[in-house]
């Protein structure tokens, strides 16, 4: 449906438009995270694309790939009514700090171009740990300052909690609830899943778990 | 709940009626909270919808026992309401507004997610404000219908009449069509199931539930 | 005691003044919805706000990774939970996007029914509410009486007041109920009464005009830049309505209008929705009018939709697609899609990406009410504490949605 953006894109661009995807009527387009800002740019200003509308901005976390992050941003015309995917992949910042120029771990803020994308910005780095250049405040947006690590990531388990009040010792005499092989075996795609005998790491676990915090082995790396 | 005291203390009648005079103020007593609870709803998730519910005109649940005025500031009420989900961020505030109310004040833990966490088994959730401020009612439901919300709340009203705050109560369903099953099994004894409380009026029931006057013009 | 009262010249004093921080926490009585705001005032006026959300962050990006697609639907419910349909089913149509499966037209009537009814429930909460706040107290009883009457038609069709979990990918849970024509126009009927005694009380209150006209406004660029949609949008004179724009479901064909605002202002976004209201009891006997009253609810795509339970019980196929389908989740094919609808904060839209299995790799909201919110502080600038509670009542914040 938005095939002429993509065209024009191609056009104008050439070469750094990376790769190019329509399926089921939508259309996406690939870019390389330096290229990030100026196309985006481009997008908003030039008048046959006039992409006025910020949709929204997320990223895919594929941990199996070396550029882990897909950072998604989805663009609206609301003069033209046609959409647009971009995209672009980073690396963690955990492994690969913040200086390498041949893995990439920040992009150019957008918040210049439409100021929706301030807290969306802010939950990204919030639930994936990613950074954005230029970024007027970007601090945690939906959990506390206190929360350590970033959930949407593969590899922190869901049921990780970091409480910020300590239970009380009262309440424990509840059951601890299902553990990650526990229950319906589908969908549990625990990335740091470790391997235990059912016994006596099984207590260690319901004790941790009734304490409040489940502890996940770093060590293990994620398979 | 261990610093709290219990209701008859050490109240001293003239005479030698200390033993009656007691029991008798305490009754009056716990009939003059129970029908005035003043009520802090701490109101964070969709469990919210069904308590406005509550207060609307249909089911009225809060004002038939005097308990409808809410004091949005907990040092003037003795009732909390956790109404819906509490998170991990949201702990300390629940806390702290439990703290500064004053003694003897009543927590009801309305909908799954205030009782044990829902099915949000997750990072961001408290696994049930039990583990956080002691709870008298726990309301199950998510979210529970209001007749099961005045189920509680009458619930609560028994529990401060009888002066038992040690053991939580939690509102059952009416009919147990498992727990009975096993019952007639004999793999369980009827206390094992804990049936709800009865209704109160044979008039009550799904075959008698009486359709809504929808209040057109022309039946006024 | 020393003499305080020295002459002192007038123009020598000077009144120190900074500006007073004042937090309106997370649990406060007005704002409906868990959210505090760190407000700067200079006197009584605002110089900014900081809007920190996240106080009911339930993870529901995490959870939806957890089970199957099927599974992801009661978290869906408790997103926008005063209008849980509008969710339920934009999650269907854009995994069912993503499938490529088409719904049967009976299916897609019903939808269209449902998200209506789902939308009326949503404006009667926010319009109720606003008008609690601001101290009419009777128009908001009326409002959710009428919603009362709107919860009893769902909970008669999908069996819950307020969480239906109905929807199901390729089609609904069950069929609708025999008598949901005669059901539902009766309703209509009580809606309509009850819209016009609202409008007569407030529409000309001069409380409710002063407190709402010129508050909160926004002009239409500022809500383009902040990506607003929906009502909010609506209000400030852009007519984009996904319905309209881009339909789905039956929209294409049904006949309505779509009201629009000129001030952006909390009286025009509180007068849109009441008219959007009264679109949707067009749609809605439209619906009724339209509707077949015989034909299949689900479509036919063996591997997402569960069988007819009669195939279940009786041949072996029927039985083992049904325990594939529920044990190993419906087998979406690999890619991603982004699907929206009309809510009723505006584009609800759901980012979904696959990876061939019966699990979901990806899924994200777009939650509209977080654009209006992070125009809020724009709204409120220059205005009065008290101007805050009718504000962020027309912002419509929905704790699910806003934290997901």
């Amino acid at each position: 449906m938005s095939q002429h953006l993509v065209e024009k894109l191609k056009t104008k661009f050439g070469d750094r438009i990376l790769e190019t995807h329509s399926f089921r009527g939508d259309e996406s387009v690939v870019v390389a995270p330096s290229d990030w800002h100026v196309v985006a740019t481009f997008l908003r200003d030039d008048a046959s694309c006039d992409m006025s509308m910020f949709t929204d901005i997320t990223v895919v976390d594929y941990p199996n790939r070396d550029a882990r992050f897909e950072l998604v941003l989805n663009l609206y015309s609301l003069h033209k009514a046609h959409r647009l995917r971009l995209k672009t992949r980073l690396y963690d910042e955990v492994e690969f700090g913040d200086a390498d120029p041949a893995h990439p771990t920040r992009v150019k803020t957008v918040t210049d171009l439409w100021a929706a994308a301030n807290w969306f910005e802010r939950e990204v780095f919030d639930m994936f740990g990613l950074r954005f250049d230029g970024h007027p405040d970007l601090r945690r947006i939906l959990l506390y300052p206190e929360f350590e690590g970033h959930p949407l990531r593969k590899d922190y388990a869901a049921d990780r909690t970091q409480p910020l009040v300590p239970y009380r010792p009262e309440a424990q005499d509840k059951l601890a609830p299902f553990r990650a092989d526990e229950g319906m075996p589908f969908g549990r795609k625990d990335w740091a899943a470790r391997d235990v005998a059912w016994s006596t790491d099984d207590i260690a676990h319901n004790e941790q778990h009734l304490a409040g915090a489940v502890v996940v082995d770093p060590a293990v790396k994620p398979s | 709940m261990g610093d709290v005291k219990s209701p008859s203390g050490q109240i001293v009648i003239d005479g030698n009626e200390q033993g009656f005079g007691t029991t008798k103020f305490d009754a009056l007593l716990s009939w003059a909270r129970k029908y005035s609870l003043f009520q802090y709803p701490f109101v964070t998730a969709c469990c919210g919808m069904e308590y406005m519910s509550l207060n609307g005109p249909r089911f009225d649940g809060l004002a038939r026992f005097g308990a409808e005025a809410p004091r949005f500031t907990p040092r003037q009420s003795d009732l909390l309401w956790v109404v819906g989900t509490i998170s991990q961020r949201q702990a300390p505030v629940l806390k702290r507004v439990y703290e500064q109310m004053c003694r003897p004040n009543y927590v009801i833990a309305f909908g799954t997610c205030a009782s044990s966490g829902g099915f949000y088994d997750n990072y961001a959730t408290v696994p049930g404000i039990d583990k956080i401020i002691p709870v008298d009612v726990f309301i199950p439901g998510c979210p529970p219908r209001p007749e099961a919300v005045i189920d509680g709340l009458m619930l609560l009203m028994d529990k401060i009449a009888s002066g038992d705050r040690t053991t939580p109560g939690v509102v059952k369903p009416y009919n147990d069509p498992v727990g009975q099953q096993l019952v007639q099994l004999g793999k369980r004894s009827p206390a094992e199931i804990g049936v709800g409380p009865q209704p109160r009026s044979t008039d009550v029931g799904p075959a008698n539930t009486p359709a809504h006057a929808l209040d057109r013009k022309e039946s006024r | 005691m020393e003499p305080q009262d020295y002459d002192i010249d007038e123009a020598d004093l000077e009144l120190p003044t900074e500006a007073m921080r004042i937090n309106m926490g997370p649990s406060h009585p007005a704002t409906h919805g868990t959210v505090r705001m760190v407000i700067d005032v200079d006197g009584e006026s605002i110089k900014h706000v900081d809007v920190q959300i996240g106080y009911l962050h339930r993870g529901f990006e995490k959870m939806c990774e957890r089970g199957t697609w099927t599974q992801c639907f009661p978290y869906t419910d408790r997103l926008n939970y005063v209008s849980p349909m509008i969710c339920n089913i934009g999650f269907a149509i854009t995994v069912e996007k993503l499938a490529g499966i088409e719904v049967p037209e009976r299916c897609q009537w019903y939808r269209t029914l449902l998200c209506e009814l789902a939308r009326i429930s949503d404006h009667l909460t926010c319009n109720g509410a606003m008008a609690m706040e601001l101290g009419a107290f009777t128009p908001f009883l009326w409002m959710i009486k009428a919603r009362d009457h709107v919860w009893d038609l769902l909970e008669e069709e999908t069996g819950a007041r307020l969480t239906h979990s109905f929807a199901r990918i390729g089609g609904m849970a069950k069929p609708p109920s025999p008598d949901v024509k005669a059901r539902t126009e009766e309703v209509m009927l009580a809606l309509d009464d009850i819209l016009d005694e609202c409008g007569k009380m407030l529409f000309k209150n001069r409380i409710f005009l002063d407190r709402l006209q010129g508050v909160g406004k926004i002009t239409q660029a500022e809500a383009l830049q902040l990506g607003w949609t929906g009502p909010p949008l609506r209000s400030t004179g852009i007519a984009y309505d996904v319905r309209r724009a881009h339909p789905y479901l039956k929209y294409a064909e049904l006949d309505f209008d779509i009201p629009v605002g000129t001030d952006g202002d909390n009286y025009d976004r509180f007068m849109v929705r009441h008219e959007e209201m009264v679109q949707s009891i067009r749609i809605v006997r439209q619906c009724l009018q339209r509707m077949p009253d015989e034909g299949p609810i689900n479509a036919d795509a063996p591997g997402i939709v569960l069988p007819e339970k009669e195939s279940v019980y009786t041949t072996i196929e029927g039985t083992i697609q049904h325990f594939k389908v529920i044990m190993e989740g419906a087998k979406i094919p690999a890619g991603e899609v982004y699907g929206y609808v009309e809510g009723g904060n505006g584009e609800l839209g759901f980012f979904v990406v696959s990876d061939g299995s019966g699990t979901p790799y990806r899924v994200r909201v777009r939650p509209p009410c977080v654009f209006t919110l992070q125009g809020f502080p724009r709204m409120i600038r220059g205005h009065m504490i008290a101007d805050i509670v009718p504000t962020f009542g027309s912002v419509n914040m929905i704790g699910g949605e806003c934290d997901r």
